[in-house]
C-alpha cells in the first residue's frame, strides 16, 4: 500500500482573501510582517492614508487577526475566570475591551471579545493565545477553535464611513452604537457589522465568510466614489492613528507577560492604565489576589499621555526627572499630524506621572545630515485620547 | 458722537482677519480683555468659507493651506477648536500639445515624470531642490521673530541684529552670497540655472507670481516662490494642504480658542476711526457713532487702509504717512468659485489620475506667463491667464454633496483698475469670467455643462468686501523693499505705530501674507511685552 503523498505546506507569505485586489493597489511593495500573511505597511503614502482615516473612509485587511471561536455551556463561566472584565455584562449583539492576566496578575495580551450568542463569543487579539485558552479551559466545559482562517475581517474606519455602509446597503446602520453589532444582508449571504476599530474615530469592523470578501471590497469602492473614496491603507497608518486615540499594542507598550524573560519587564492592567477593565466584584479570576494585593500596596509602574515639545518623534526615548535621573521611556511616539503635537505614550516609575508630574524630560536623538544631535525636551504628562471627534460616540453619526 | 456703555477694554484689535484673530487669541490668553471688530458680518478676512449655492461650501478668498504657523496651531490649540488640514498630493500643467507635466508624492516617480521631458531636468531637480531648502531653513526661524531695527542701538535691537548677522553667517560664505542673489533674482532667471524644459519652469514658476504685480522675469520674484514654500504641514516643506470644510475653518477655530479664553468679536461693527488723543491711542469711534476705549488699539486692517482711512493724518508723521502712501500694494489677482454637478474629464489627463487631487495649470511655458503679465500692466486682465486650480472636494468630502464637486480657481492676473474707464463692477467681471471659463473648458470637455453656480470675484471685489486695498492679497508686496526690517516700512517693522498705544498686526507687517498667523501672533508679543506680561517669549530654536 503507497502512503498519501503530504504536500509540504506554503513556503512564503500567507494570502488573505483580499490579495487579489490589495497586492496591485500595493505598487511599492511595501509590506509589513503580521504572522507571516501577505499585509501592507503602506501603498506608497502613509500621510495620505492617515488622512484618509480622520477625513474620509479608509480600509485595513484584518484577517490575519487571531480569532477565536468560543462555544459551550461553560462559556461565560469559563470568560469569567479567565478575562479581567465581567464578562455577563456584554450583551449578545455586543462588543467588550479586555485584557487578560497570569496568576501575578501581569497582563498577557488585550482583544475583543464579540458576544454573538448567549454561549458563543468570538475573541479576536493580537497574539496566538490557543495555549494559555487551553490551559484555563481545563475543568469547563468550552470549545475553542482558532477560526482566523475562516472569518475575514476588514476594517472600515473614518468620518464617512457610516454613510459609505448605508450605501453599500447596510439599511439603519447609523442606529448602531458603539461596540453593538449586527448582521446585515449582503450579496446573498452576510456581512455582520461592528461599531469598532483602532482608530478612535467614527469606524467600523465587517466581518464576512472569505468567499464573499472580494464583492465585499468591490462593493465598498463602489459606495464609497461619491464620498471621496475608500482608501486602502497600511499599518503605518494604523499605528498612527492609534496612538492618537492612546491605545496600547502588545510588542510596542508592553511584553506580553507569558513572552518576559525578565522580571520587571511584565505589567499589570493597573500598570497600562486599564484599571477601567478590572471587575473585582465579579468574583474569582486569574490574576485577582494579584492585583488586589497591588491595589493595596500600589504600582510599580504607569503607563500614561505625554505631549513633547518639539517636533521630532521621541519613540523609545528615555524620560529623565529633573534632566538627570531616569524615571520611564516612550513606549510610542509620534508627530500627531491632527492634534499638530508631538504625542507619546510613556511607561513612567511611580511616583512619576502619578504625582511628580513637573521636570520631566525626553532625550531625543535626531540625525541632521548624517550628524546626531541630542535635545533635552519637556515632556507634559496629559489626558489621552489626543484627538476625540464627536462623531466617534455620536448615534447616528451621518454627518461628517 | 454718543459714548457708548462699553467699559474700557484692554485692547481692542480692528479687523477679524485671522492675524487679527490670532492676535487678540494670544492677548486673552495671555488674561487680557480683548475686543475684535469686524466690520463684515462674518469674520476671517480673507481665511472665509461661505455658502452661496445650496449644499456648497466656497473658500472664497484663500483656498490651501501650508503657511499658518505650527506653533501657532499648537499654542492656541486650533485642532481642538475644529482645525484640521488635509495635505493634497500631486499637481499637472496641462499642455497646449496635449500633453502633460504632473507632479507626484513620490521622488522618484517625480524624476521619471520629469525625465519625458528632460533628462537633464530630471537631474537637475534634486539640486534645485537643495537650493530652495537652504533658503527655507534660513527663512524659517525669522517668522516668528520680531525684526530688529537696523538703524537702532537699543541693546535689544543689537542682540537682534546680531542673532540675524551669526544666523546669516551659520551659511556659509558660498551660500550668503546665494541668499542676497536669491532675494532679488527674478524665478524664471532662478529656474533657468537648473531647468531646460519650458513646462518644468512653468510649473514651478507659478509660485512666484501668484498674488504679485510683477511677471516671472520681474527681479525679486524668485524670493515669492520661497513664501510659498516655506511652510510646511507635519514637518514636509512645501507641502499644501486643504482646511477641512474650507478656510473659513481656520478663522473660526482660532476665534473659538479666543472665546475660549474669554475674548469678545463683534460683527457688523466697522471702525470709523481711530481715536487719539495727546498723541496716544485711547479707543475707537465706530462707523455708527459709538465710542469704544481701550488702554491699546491694534489694527489687522493693511497698513494703507489703516492709516489713510481710518487714522486722522494729523496724528501722524509726515514722513510715515508719505512711505505708507507709496506703499505697494497693487492688486493683480482674481478668483472663481465654481460648483460642479460631477467631476470634470480633462483631455490631457485620464480620469481618477493622482495628478488631478493637486493644483492644475494651463500655462506651459515662461513665455506664455510673461504674456499674461503685459495684458496686467495694460490695464486689462490676461487673456490666457496663468490660473492655479483645484478640486478640493476630491479629499474633502464636507464641502458639496456626495459625488458633486467645488472648483476653486486663483486667477492671475487681474488689474485693481481697468483701463479705458472701464468699471469692473460691470459687464467687465463677467467678460473676465468668461475668459477664465473658456481657458478651462478649452481643456475640458464637460466642463461647461457640469457648472451648477458660480462667484466671481475681481481685484475690486476683495477690496471692496475683504477690504484688502486694490485687492492685493497679502495686504502688500513680498519684494525686498517691504519685506524683514523693511515691512511695512522701513523704521516701524516692530508692529508699533507711530502713534502711541497703537499697533499694526495684518500681513502687511513682517513676514507678510498668507494665511500664516505670524504677524498676529509677533504683534501680539510686541504687545504683551510692552505691557510687561510674560508668557510668550521669542522662540529661541524653533528647530527643536
Ligand atoms: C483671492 C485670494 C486668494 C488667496 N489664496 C491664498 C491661499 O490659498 N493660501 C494662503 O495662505 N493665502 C492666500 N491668500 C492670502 C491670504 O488670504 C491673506 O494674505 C490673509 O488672509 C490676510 O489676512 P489678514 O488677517 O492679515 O488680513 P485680512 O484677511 O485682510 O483681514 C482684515 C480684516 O479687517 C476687516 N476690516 C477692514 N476694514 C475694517 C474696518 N474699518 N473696521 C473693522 N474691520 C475692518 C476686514 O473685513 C477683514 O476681516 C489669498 C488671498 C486672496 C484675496
Amino acid at each position: 500500500m503507497n502512503a498519501p503523498v503530504t504536500k509540504p505546506i506554503h513556503v512564503g507569505l500567507k494570502p488573505t482573501p483580499f490579495i487579489e485586489r490589495l497586492r496591485p493597489l500595493n505598487k511599492f511593495e511595501s509590506l509589513e510582517y503580521w504572522k507571516g500573511y501577505w499585509s501592507p505597511a503602506d501603498y506608497g503614502n502613509a500621510e495620505r492614508e492617515y488622512f484618509a482615516i480622520r477625513n474620509t473612509s479608509s480600509v485595513f485587511d484584518l484577517s490575519p487577526m487571531t480569532k477565536y471561536r468560543i462555544t459551550g455551556p461553560d462559556t461565560v463561566a469559563f470568560l469569567q475566570r479567565m478575562v479581567t472584565r465581567d464578562v455577563s455584562k456584554i450583551k449578545v449583539g455586543r462588543v467588550g475591551y479586555t485584557v487578560w492576566c497570569n496568576d501575578e496578575g501581569k497582563v498577557i495580551d488585550d482583544g475583543t471579545l464579540f458576544r454573538l450568542g448567549e454561549n458563543h463569543f468570538r475573541l479576536c487579539c493580537q497574539e496566538n493565545q490557543l495555549f494559555w485558552l487551553s490551559h484555563s479551559a481545563e475543568g469547563f466545559d468550552v470549545n475553542i477553535y482558532d477560526e482566523t482562517d475562516e472569518v475575514t475581517g476588514l476594517s472600515l474606519q473614518g468620518p464617512t464611513s457610516c454613510s459609505v455602509l448605508k450605501a453599500l446597503g447596510c439599511e439603519g446602520i447609523e442606529t448602531l452604537k458603539p461596540f453593538e453589532m449586527r448582521a446585515f444582508p449582503f450579496a446573498g449571504g452576510e456581512v455582520v457589522v461592528s461599531r469598532t476599530g483602532f482608530t478612535g474615530d467614527l469606524g467600523y469592523e465587517l466581518w464576512i465568510d472569505p468567499s464573499l470578501a472580494l464583492p465585499l471590497w468591490d462593493g465598498l469602492q463602489e459606495a464609497g466614489k461619491p464620498f471621496s473614496g475608500v482608501e486602502p491603507i497600511g499599518s503605518h497608518a494604523l499605528d498612527m492613528v492609534r496612538i492618537e486615540a492612546g491605545f496600547i499594542a502588545a510588542q510596542v507598550d508592553f511584553v506580553p507577560a507569558d513572552q518576559a524573560i525578565r522580571a520587571d519587564r511584565a505589567r499589570s492592567p493597573f500598570e497600562l492604565n486599564l484599571g477601567w477593565l478590572v471587575a473585582m466584584d465579579k468574583g474569582h479570576f486569574t490574576g485577582r489576589r494579584a492585583l488586589l494585593e497591588e491595589q493595596k500596596n500600589g504600582s510599580k509602574y504607569c503607563l500614561v499621555a505625554v505631549d513633547i515639545d518639539g517636533k521630532y518623534p521621541a519613540d523609545g526615548s528615555i524620560i529623565y526627572h529633573h534632566k538627570e535621573t531616569e524615571v520611564g521611556h516612550i513606549t510610542s511616539g509620534i508627530w500627531s499630524p491632527t492634534a499638530k503635537r508631538n504625542i507619546g505614550l510613556a511607561s513612567l516609575l511611580v511616583p512619576f506621572g502619578k504625582t511628580m508630574l513637573d521636570d520631566l524630560w525626553v532625550e531625543i536623538y535626531v540625525m541632521r545630515e548624517l550628524k546626531w544631535e541630542k535635545l533635552m525636551v519637556k515632556c507634559t504628562v496629559v489626558k489621552a485620547p489626543f484627538f476625540e471627534p464627536a462623531r466617534r460616540r455620536a448615534t447616528p453619526p451621518l454627518t461628517y | 458722537m454718543a459714548e457708548r456703555a462699553d467699559k474700557t477694554r484692554d485692547v481692542i484689535v480692528i479687523g477679524a482677519g485671522h492675524n487679527g484673530l490670532v492676535n487678540a487669541a494670544y492677548l486673552a490668553r495671555a488674561g487680557l480683555d480683548v475686543l475684535v471688530l469686524e466690520k463684515n458680518d462674518h469674520i476671517g478676512g480673507a481665511a472665509v468659507s461661505s455658502v452661496m449655492y445650496e449644499g456648497w461650501t466656497y473658500s472664497n478668498c484663500s483656498y490651501v493651506c501650508s503657511l499658518l504657523r505650527p506653533e501657532i496651531m499648537r499654542d492656541l490649540e486650533l485642532p481642538r477648536h475644529g482645525l484640521q488640514v488635509i495635505p493634497y498630493e500631486g499637481g499637472a500643467t496641462m499642455m497646449r500639445n496635449g500633453d502633460h507635466f504632473a507632479t507626484y508624492y513620490d521622488h522618484d516617480v517625480f524624476r521619471e515624470e520629469m525625465r519625458r521631458h528632460s533628462r537633464k531636468d530630471a537631474e537637475a531637480y534634486d539640486h534645485y531642490s537643495t537650493a530652495v531648502m537652504k533658503q527655507c531653513r534660513w527663512i524659517k526661524p525669522l517668522l516668528l521673530r520680531t525684526p530688529p531695527d537696523p538703524t537702532s542701538f537699543r541693546p535689544r535691537d543689537l542682540q537682534e541684529l546680531l542673532y540675524l548677522g551669526k544666523h546669516f553667517a551659520s551659511l556659509g560664505e558660498r551660500d550668503m552670497g546665494e541668499l542676497i542673489r536669491f532675494f532679488t533674482l527674478s524665478i524664471a532667471d532662478f529656474l533657468d540655472e537648473y531647468f531646460e524644459s519650458d513646462v518644468v519652469k512653468a510649473h514651478f514658476a507659478g509660485s512666484g507670481i501668484i498674488g504679485t504685480a510683477l511677471g516671472p522675469y520681474s527681479p525679486g520674484t524668485a524670493y515669492v516662490l520661497l513664501h510659498h514654500y516655506m511652510g510646511d504641514i507635519d514637518g514636509s516643506v512645501g507641502a499644501w494642504g486643504f482646511a477641512r470644510g474650507g478656510m473659513g475653518s481656520v478663522s473660526s477655530a482660532i476665534a473659538a480658542s479666543l472665546l475660549s479664553y474669554k475674548g469678545e468679536i463683534r460683527v457688523n461693527s466697522e471702525v470709523a476711526q481711530v481715536l487719539v488723543e495727546n498723541g496716544k491711542a485711547t479707543g475707537v469711534v465706530l462707523a455708527n457713532g459709538d465710542i469704544i476705549r481701550a488702554r491699546k488699539v491694534v489694527s489687522n486692517l493693511d497698513v494703507k487702509r489703516t492709516f489713510t482711512k481710518i487714522t486722522d493724518p494729523k496724528d501722524l508723521p509726515g514722513d510715515f504717512l508719505e512711505r505708507v502712501t507709496k506703499f505697494k500694494i497693487r492688486g493683480s489677482s482674481g478668483k472663481l468659485n465654481i460648483s460642479l454637478d460631477g467631476m470634470p474629464t480633462f483631455n490631457n489627463v485620464p480620469a481618477g489620475h493622482s495628478s488631478l487631487r493637486g493644483d492644475l495649470h494651463f500655462t506651459d511655458s515662461m513665455e506664455r506667463m510673461e504674456r499674461a503679465y503685459d495684458d496686467w500692466k495694460a490695464g486689462d486682465w490676461s487673456r490666457d491667464p496663468y490660473v492655479d486650480m483645484l478640486l478640493p472636494t476630491q479629499i474633502d468630502p464636507t464641502m458639496a454633496p456626495p459625488g458633486k464637486h467645488y472648483m476653486s480657481v486663483f486667477v492671475q492676473y487681474a488689474p485693481p483698475t481697468l483701463s479705458g474707464g472701464r468699471d469692473w463692477d460691470g459687464p467687465a467681471r463677467q467678460q473676465f469670467a468668461d475668459t477664465v471659463i473658456n481657458q478651462i473648458a478649452a481643456c475640458s470637455p464637460n466642463f461647461k455643462d457640469l457648472i451648477n453656480h458660480y462667484e466671481v470675484r475681481t481685484p475690486w471685489d476683495i477690496e471692496n468686501e475683504v477690504g484688502l486695498t486694490e485687492g492685493n492679497i497679502f495686504q502688500g508686496e513680498l519684494t525686498m523693499d517691504q519685506l524683514i526690517f523693511n515691512r511695512p516700512v522701513p523704521g516701524y517693522a516692530q508692529y508699533k505705530a507711530p502713534i502711541a498705544n497703537m499697533y499694526m498686526c495684518g500681513s502687511s507687517t513682517h513676514p507678510g501674507g498668507g494665511v500664516m498667523g505670524a504677524p498676529g501672533a509677533n504683534a501680539a508679543r510686541e504687545i504683551l511685552r510692552d505691557l510687561r506680561i510674560h508668557g510668550m517669549d521669542p522662540r529661541q530654536e524653533i528647530e527643536l
